[in-house]
């Protein structure tokens, strides 16, 4: 029985053995993995056939389990080239420049398919892409201009959210500046090559590139992406509308935008510039060379007193702002508790703001509104830091008198000891 | 008028023979005689946190939406909140300095030797306490600082094995801090506390009364050997004098120190946001913090927080029981406890600054 035994724990460890031997084996060949016969020859090929593995797995379509098959046709199951591209297996070898957007759209205009994979994706790019300056020129014959892979890549394609992909929000730019700041090959075209490094200036870049903020514009945010087109000139302001809001609004309401309407002027472009739109400065309304409303107003007029009397009012503010910052600044430092004035600072520059704001009005009454109602903000903090400062002279002098008092005490009691101990 | 009303109350109450006692009671006199004032001066500070901490109640709201502003109110609007504010908050630390100071006088001049061991325990304890007004009361601001620190804390406190989680819950009130912990912290600063604390004051100074004032065994060695040099001076008025003298230094440098910087209030404390970076304990559990934060994270099979906690613990409990392992017998006893003290004085000072400094 023992003897049986035995034998029994011995065959049990040896089959235990033999099956990790063979798993050890097999995973070493690669067996259970999927065949794709596309990408073993494809990884040795050269230049733009060259496709490796590893390329591929980068690509969110492979990630989705898509495969070359699902773009490509053929067997990807076969060694055999004539069988894995035969037009048979629906091999389409590769894709035409102009078939690209309706290729892609065969699944990513397809609501249902898409839905399985992200509910939350749009399926009208085609349709927005037919209504765009690149889906016009590509339908008339142009093979140069963008099609889906230009900008969103090909085998490697990330979602946008990737910071390595090419349409995330902070690579856009440079996604487009790769035609567009191309001269020989825009040549044709007619139109400007420097809105990059125009845009490489800006407020906007500047938010979106050195601050790392998503939500700041970049071409797609004004020009749309599948339906990229310039802006008609008389909507400039809408566009900029979609973010600044009151401005947009006080603009609607003022004499400029009919003005600039009736003369053809880009509305918000002919003060801010379109791609090289930098910080603004109180200094846009001044007369030196940053100052923009001397280049269409003459000196003197009826517009150019109501320029130089905002002008007067936000520097007025500025410095009341600045003197108010100072005192709240020193009282602090003295240990005063002015928290509340230092929250309130917050209001005044607010009320500059707004009053900035409200610039795009037009109308001195308006801007002198923000104006007064900050200088009563700043004027208030200003005295709240000042009287705490002549309230920390005072608790000094009360320590002072308080000190002095206790010095008596105590020479009084050391006097008063001696004499008993005497 | 005045001594006509001491006569008429003696008549009925026996002023005399109350006051008798004291008029008798001697302290001696020696060259380290100055140690004695700091108990009586961190006793000075406990009435002046009383009476201070009386008044801003008159103001204080405690609750997540009310303190904050309440303080802050106190600070502004109130006259002389402010001063009081500064006052309680300066006294507080002060007094825990100077009840450090008094612990470790009474260590190194021996006077926790039989037969004042009783004294020594409640000596401790008071210091414990003490340190527990400065922990509750930190929070009651409701500022940044403030609650980051109570976070810390009691996530220490939450550390201690089987019982840990059960003693955070009972001190935030719930498994977070909220406003549910600032309302405890109140309770347990303004009625728990305090009444906790007098009674072991009463208790502290019914022993040292009763006792007398110990005399360093140096001293007493020196006196034994010539019996001439020995010198005592009278509690009442003498030595109740000088005391008063020290009483009036005190108030000096906490008032100078209330005008001059006045405590801050820092911002409002805001759940949501993440901690400030390099936040820190108040400086007298910075040893401790600083001690925690050098143990590795494991020691051997043991959470080094875990470890760390248990260690101060014990250690804490073994300080309030040392009169007990030194015998009457001079010996290796004797020079061991020396030796700790100087190691603990050094130890505490040495990882304050380095918690202090450490970034």
């Amino acid at each position: 029985m023992a003897i049986l035994q035995s034998n029994l724990r011995r065959l049990i460890a040896a089959r235990a053995a033999g099956l990790a031997g063979f798993l050890a084996i097999a995973s070493c060949l690669g067996y259970g993995q999927a065949v794709n016969s596309c990408l073993d020859c494809h990884s040795a090929q050269p230049g733009k056939l060259e496709v490796t593995p590893d390329k591929f797995s980068q690509d969110i379509h492979a990630q989705k389990g898509l495969t070359c098959v699902s773009c490509h046709g053929g067997d990807d199951s076969s060694y055999d080239p004539a069988q894995a591209m035969s037009r048979k297996a629906g091999w389409k070898g590769k894709i035409d420049r102009k078939q690209i957007p309706q290729l892609c759209a065969s699944c990513h205009s397809n609501p249902t398919y898409i839905k399985q994979f992200n509910p939350s994706l749009r399926t009208d790019q085609l349709d927005q892409f037919h209504t765009s300056v690149h889906g016009k020129l590509l339908a008339a014959g142009d093979t140069k201009v963008a099609v889906c892979t230009d900008c969103h890549s090909v085998h490697d394609l990330r979602p946008p959210s990737d910071p390595r992909s090419t349409v995330n929000p902070v690579n856009v730019a440079k996604t487009c500046s790769r035609c567009h700041s191309d001269a020989a090959y825009m040549k044709q075209y007619g139109i400007p090559t420097d809105q990059f490094a125009n845009y490489s200036t800006s407020v906007h870049h500047d938010a979106m590139v050195v601050r790392g903020d998503l939500s700041a514009p970049t071409c797609t945010t004004c020009h749309g992406n599948h339906g990229a087109a310039p802006p008609g000139v008389d909507k400039v302001q809408n566009v900029c509308a979609t973010c600044h809001a009151f401005q947009a609004q006080m603009y609607q309401k003022s004499t400029h935008s009919k003005a600039f309407e009736d003369k053809g002027l880009p509305g918000c472009v002919v003060c801010h510039s379109n791609h090289a739109i930098h910080m603004p400065s109180d200094a846009m309304l001044g007369t030196t060379s940053a100052g923009v409303c001397m280049r269409c107003h003459a000196p003197g007029d009826h517009c150019d007193r109501a320029r130089a009397e905002i002008l007067g009012n936000l520097t007025k503010l500025d410095f009341a702002i600045k003197d108010a910052d100072q005192a709240v600044r020193q009282a602090e430092s003295a240990g005063m508790e002015v928290s509340e004035a230092r929250l309130a600072q917050d209001q005044a520059r607010d009320a500059l703001t707004k009053a900035r704001v409200t610039i795009h009005s037009f109308q001195t009454a308006l801007v002198d509104q923000d104006i007064q109602a900050g200088m009563k903000i700043a004027a208030a903090n200003l005295k709240t830091g000042q009287d705490a400062m002549v309230e920390r002279n005072h608790r000094r002098i009360g320590l002072g008198i308080c000190l002095i008092a206790i010095a008596f005490m105590l020479v009084g009691l050391w006097m008063y000891i001696r004499q008993i101990e005497r | 008028m005045l001594a006509s009303l001491i006569r008429w109350l003696d008549e009925r109450l026996d002023l005399e023979g109350l006051i008798a006692p004291f008029k008798h009671k001697t302290v001696p006199t020696h060259r380290f005689s100055y140690w004695y004032f700091f108990g009586g001066v961190t006793l000075f500070l406990f009435i002046i946190q009383v009476l201070t901490g009386i008044l801003l109640l008159l103001y204080y709201r405690p609750g997540a939406n009310e303190a904050y502003e309440s303080v802050q109110y106190i600070m502004t609007r109130v006259q002389f909140g402010w001063l009081i504010r500064s006052i309680h908050a300066w006294a507080a630390n002060l007094m825990i300095f100077t009840a450090f100071v008094h612990m470790f006088s009474v260590l190194f001049l021996k006077a926790y030797r039989k037969p004042r061991e009783l004294t020594w325990v409640s000596g401790m304890l008071l210091l414990f306490l003490v340190m527990g007004f400065g922990f509750s009361g930190y929070l009651l601001p409701w500022n940044t600082l403030a609650f980051f620190a109570t976070k810390v804390g009691t996530e220490m406190a939450g550390q201690v094995p089987i019982v840990g989680k059960g003693i955070m819950i009972f001190l935030r009130g719930g498994p977070e801090v909220t406003g549910a912990t600032l309302t405890r912290f109140f309770g347990f600063h303004v009625a728990v506390l305090p009444g906790l604390v007098t009674v072991l004051i009463a208790m502290h100074l019914f022993f040292v009364q009763r006792q007398g004032m110990s005399v360093p065994p140096k001293i007493e060695a020196e006196w034994i050997e010539n019996p001439s040099a020995r010198r005592e001076m009278k509690f009442f008025p003498n030595f109740m004098l000088r005391e008063l003298m020290a009483w009036y230094v005190a108030m000096g440098v906490l008032g100078a120190l209330a005008a001059l910087f006045p405590w801050n209030l820092s911002t409002k404390a805001d759940p949501f946001v993440s901690a400030p970076a390099g936040i820190k304990p108040e400086w007298y559990f910075l040893f401790m913090f600083q001690t925690l934060k050098l143990i590795p994270s494991k020691v051997w099979f043991v959470d080094g927080e875990v470890l760390g906690i248990l260690g101060c613990s014990v250690a804490g409990l073994l300080w309030m029981l040392l009169p007990f392992f030194e015998s009457d017998k001079a010996g290796r006893g004797k020079a061991l406890i020396t030796g700790l003290s100087i190691f603990a004085l050094v130890y505490v000072v040495g990882m304050s600054v380095y918690g202090y400094l450490a970034k």
